[in-house]
């Protein structure tokens, strides 16, 4: 049986398929159109559940010859995306009346990118540019089936769109009101967020230089950094509010105070991480305490640092929307959550919670590739 | 000795005590040494014996607390700050960050060389330890050995006259180890450097040395001084001769007149 062999996910999609076959009706405008078969009432599917039902089912059969691989996983990406879109395309007008038989298809075909998935991460190609590509590809058909369920799912249950808007629902939003979130981004990352987020780090970079220099410093400022490091954000972001104005200088001081004391403590740590024997080694130079610093001990500090900066960039997000609840001109990311969550526009929210991933994350990112840059000698970084 | 060389390192009732948890714990106790200049000194002993402590008291990175002891005719402090030694330690302790070119460059940056001035002591020492072609290399990409070829170079970079290693092929096997022997008295010979080097390796103290000083520990103290009847050109073959093996006997001597066999 060479030629023969089944993965447990096209098996189990086979036979979701026919339990599906089996249970009929796969909404409920069908049950009542087979119940009364002289009457024409509309309902999904009509011609396209059997195609959906033969996609799956080819594209499971299939799969369970051996073939190489790349083949394989190609069959089941186009069979089960296939199959995906037509049942999501299919419910649209008939939302919240969906039967077992599609949550039953939906899993087959979620079972097969599964397969796909798993096919693809362990393809091991010899040319970088397949590899690049598959980095690529894999995650991104991951990402997508956590949007086709959700979709899916709102849409077949119908969902009620205040607890959970599908996915295309937030999309169309983000489409359609690009000048406010572009406004929104402009007042909070680029004002609040990075202002505060420069200066805290940098705050927190000159406190830790100065604690390292000179002792009573480090003996009296560190216990009192850790206290502030303790301050519950929400209560300090009104104070900043009354001390600062309602635009963006109040939430630039939330960030500096949520981004100062990882720094700090970076820091200093990794001030300390340089090694005995280097450490002598300066000394035999003769070399004073800045040449020390700038040619053992901060290099040797920068993989602390820039673990400091990876935090902050996150934190300085939350600190920049949470002290926007507190009171801010009609315009920022908190601002927008606050108020549009009061008027029940619940795909507004969700609009600016993706505007903010997006950007969390490519902050994050820039951030990570700088350290990659500059860290390169790390044994973490260059895999050693 | 028929003649004596001015002195490098001279060291009279030289004691050091550490204050630990556990008490004070002699590490050096009544060290009387004279190095002169160009010799090739070998400390040998069991751990714990002081050898390192002593080579560390040189290089003023320990204080002594007894005795007096002298580097070219001055304080260890002043010599460290007149960068009068090149220091080997036992790891290469190259920094990751710097090709092999920019740690050699290290010592030289500090003292505050030109450019032009840096890049020719570059290329003197790396073909002095015959690393030419591995300037743009990181450390992490070379071997141990050139690792501690590497950092050799950066000790001969800035031109001190006096070199002190403290067990530098203690990490590495024993072909290599061979190897850079060799080479290391190859280099003694050419530049005419004075060397202290820490070593619990007989066969390796009795190939480099022009003297070999025995420790013991408990405390830390010099049980013999043995001067090498070796002639100072040495193939690696002649650690076979009978001469050789007289020598490296009676270092074995005095280590076990030391007690350092013991326990």
């Amino acid at each position: 049986m060479t030629w023969l062999k089944p993965s447990w996910q096209s098996v189990l999609a086979v036979l979701l398929c026919l339990v599906a076959f089996a249970l009929g009706a796969m909404s409920k405008p069908e049950v009542a159109a087979l119940a009364e078969p002289t009457a024409t009432v509309a309902y999904p599917y009509m011609g396209a559940k059997a195609l959906i039902i033969g996609l799956l089912l080819i594209a499971a059969l299939v799969s369970m010859v051996t073939l190489t691989p790349i083949v394989e996983a190609t069959v089941l990406f186009v069979g089960a995306h296939a199959a995906a879109w037509l049942l999501i395309k299919g419910i649209a007008g008939f939302e919240g009346t969906a039967l077992a038989p599609y949550f039953l298809l939906l899993a087959a075909a979620w079972l097969l990118a599964w397969r796909c998935v798993a096919l693809l991460s362990s393809l091991r190609p010899s040319e970088s540019v397949a590899r690049n590509a598959l980095r690529l590809i894999i995650p991104a058909i991951f990402g997508a089936w956590i949007l086709i369920i959700w979709e899916a799912v709102t849409r077949g249950a119908g969902i009620p769109f205040i607890l959970l808007p599908p996915p295309s629902a937030i999309g169309a939003r983000i489409a359609n009101s690009l000048p406010i979130l572009g406004s929104d981004v402009r007042q909070t990352i680029f004002k609040a967020v990075l202002i505060g987020y420069i200066a805290g780090n940098l705050a927190g970079f000159a406190v830790a230089i100065l604690a390292d220099r000179v002792p009573f410093l480090r003996r009296g400022l560190l216990p009192i950094g850790n206290m502030v490091s303790a301050l519950p954000i929400i209560g300090v972001a009104p104070i900043m509010v009354m001390w600062f104005g309602f635009d963006w200088p109040s939430k630039a001081a939330v960030v500096i105070i949520m981004t100062f004391f990882p720094m700090l403590v970076n820091t200093v740590a990794g001030l300390a991480a340089s090694g005995h024997m280097e450490r002598d080694l300066m000394r035999t130079y003769a070399s004073g305490y800045w040449p020390t610093l700038l040619k053992l001990r901060l290099p040797a500090a920068m993989p602390f640092i820039f673990n400091a900066l990876k935090i902050n960039s996150t934190l300085a997000l939350i600190g920049a929307i949470v002290a926007e609840f507190f009171g801010t001109p009609v315009v920022g990311m908190g601002f927008r959550i606050s108020t549009e969550v009061g008027r029940m526009n619940i795909d507004m929210v969700w609009a600016e919670i993706a505007v903010a991933a997006l950007a969390g994350s490519v902050f994050y990112g820039v951030v990570a590739l700088i350290e990659r840059a500059v860290t390169f000698w790390h044994p973490s970084v260059r895999g050693g | 000795m028929t003649e004596h060389p001015p002195a490098v390192v001279s060291a009279s009732k030289l004691g050091l005590t550490f204050q630990t948890n556990d008490g004070p714990v002699q590490a050096l106790s009544n060290v009387d040494l004279t190095i002169g200049k160009g010799e090739f000194v070998s400390f040998i002993g069991p751990s714990g014996c002081g050898k390192t402590t002593l080579l560390r008291v040189i290089a003023d990175l320990e204080k002594a607390t007894s005795g007096a002891i002298s580097v070219n005719g001055m304080t260890p402090e002043q010599a460290r700050e007149k960068r009068a030694y090149g220091y080997v330690f036992q790891a290469a302790a190259l920094f990751p960050w710097r090709t092999i070119e920019r740690n050699v460059a290290l010592p030289l940056e500090i003292i505050g060389l030109s450019q032009a001035e840096q890049a020719e002591r570059i290329k003197r020492t790396l073909e002095l330890v015959n690393l030419a072609g591995f300037e743009k290399k990181y450390p992490w990409q070379l071997s141990g050995g050139m690792q501690q070829r590497a950092s050799i170079a950066r000790a001969l970079a800035f031109d001190a006259d006096l070199l002190l290693m403290d067990e530098p092929f203690g990490a590495l096997d024993e072909i290599v180890r061979d190897h850079l022997n060799e080479q290391l008295l190859d280099l003694w010979d050419r530049t005419n450097k004075t060397i202290c080097f820490v070593t619990h390796s007989i066969p390796e103290a009795v190939y480099l040395s022009t003297r070999i000083v025995v420790m013991s520990p408990r405390p830390g103290r010099v049980t013999d001084i043995i001067e090498s009847t070796l002639p100072r050109k040495r193939p690696l073959d002649i650690r076979e001769t009978p001469e050789f093996l007289a020598i490296a006997a009676r270092v074995r001597d005095g280590l076990r007149a030391g007690h350092s066999y013991d326990d």
